[in-house]
């Protein structure tokens, strides 16, 4: 019983605690105006946000649902793995529109790999003219 | 023996990880769930292998633990900070900012963690490699001194990096 009544509180909590740090990305998104400081928003949202709704699934379900339930780790190692990854191709897009202000020179080598243009498709030098 | 070994099993970790994978999935830890789980582990990675040429042959798993431990700390720590911005922070006095990193890692797969990092702690996103992958591109969200938030990714991420990839 006593175990019960801690058990609903923390899936609260948890609930709580996501709901306020989605909304926080949601205001986020709508409130920056260019499109590299928007992309910050949803991280937050993809990490703390359904973090604490997974970790409120994982504890209502054990204790309500009958069984232990860790399925909720895989859903939360999925997104942390491929997250990034769409972060990075927004980036690029941005990058590749000019969307964002031109990012500084890389330190060691010539150009970002965004920027290189692969050798054989350097427009050909116009010799017909000459 | 050896070579047996290494031929059923070319990638160990990747087996354990496909056998803790599929008895998640399944949510019910039964012989016959462990053992199918088994026989995808080999199958897999003996079918992949093309694609993992040059893996790294050592990872320290220990470090990697703790690795993982700082970086679910800093996410929380950094959310906290990003919705203050967010929240308190009119638009005009937002700082945003590009850092270029150079690195010291060299293999692609810590580069992969090192970068995934970066973009999962809110307040800054790897956008883009170097073309000869030896610095890393970077956007800060807000912050008044990019020179230290490079040296800080370097001395908390990339030296803990070095560690697990030897």
């Amino acid at each position: 019983m006593i175990l019960e009544f801690i058990a609903i509180i923390i899936v609260a909590l948890c609930l709580l605690i996501g709901s306020i740090f989605s909304l926080v990305g949601v205001i986020g998104l709508l409130k920056f105006e260019d499109s590299m400081t928007r992309l910050h928003a949803p991280t937050k949202v993809g990490t703390i946000g359904v973090g604490a709704f997974l970790l409120a699934s994982m504890v209502y379900s054990s204790v309500y649902g009958g069984g232990w339930s860790i399925q909720e780790l895989l859903i939360m190692s999925f997104l942390f793995v491929t997250a990034p990854i769409s972060a990075n191709f927004i980036a690029k897009v941005n990058m590749h529109k000019r969307a964002c202000e031109t990012p500084p020179p890389p330190v060691n080598d010539e150009t970002w790999a965004t920027y290189k243009v692969p050798e054989d498709n350097l427009p050909e030098p116009d010799t017909k003219s000459a | 023996m050896a070579k047996a070994f290494n031929w059923l099993l070319p990638h160990p970790l990747l087996t354990l990880l496909l056998v803790v994978v599929w008895t998640l999935l399944q949510n019910d830890v039964s012989a016959g769930m462990v053992v199918f789980g088994v026989i995808l582990g080999i199958i897999i990675p003996q079918i992949t292998a093309a694609w993992w040429p040059d893996r790294p042959q050592t990872i320290r798993l220990g470090h990697m633990f703790s690795y993982a431990m700082v970086v679910l700390w800093d996410i929380m720590v950094a959310n906290i900070e990003v919705a203050k911005i967010v929240l308190t922070v009119p638009n005009s006095e937002l700082k945003p900012a590009w850092i270029a990193i150079p690195l010291d890692l060299v293999q692609p797969e810590a580069i992969t963690v090192l970068a995934g990092t970066i973009t999962l702690t809110p307040g800054t996103v790897s956008a883009d490699l170097s073309d000869e992958g030896h610095s890393l591109l970077v956007h800060v969200l807000h912050t008044d001194d990019p020179d230290a938030v490079r040296d800080e990714i370097k001395n908390r991420y990339e030296r803990r990096l070095k560690e697990i990839f030897v």
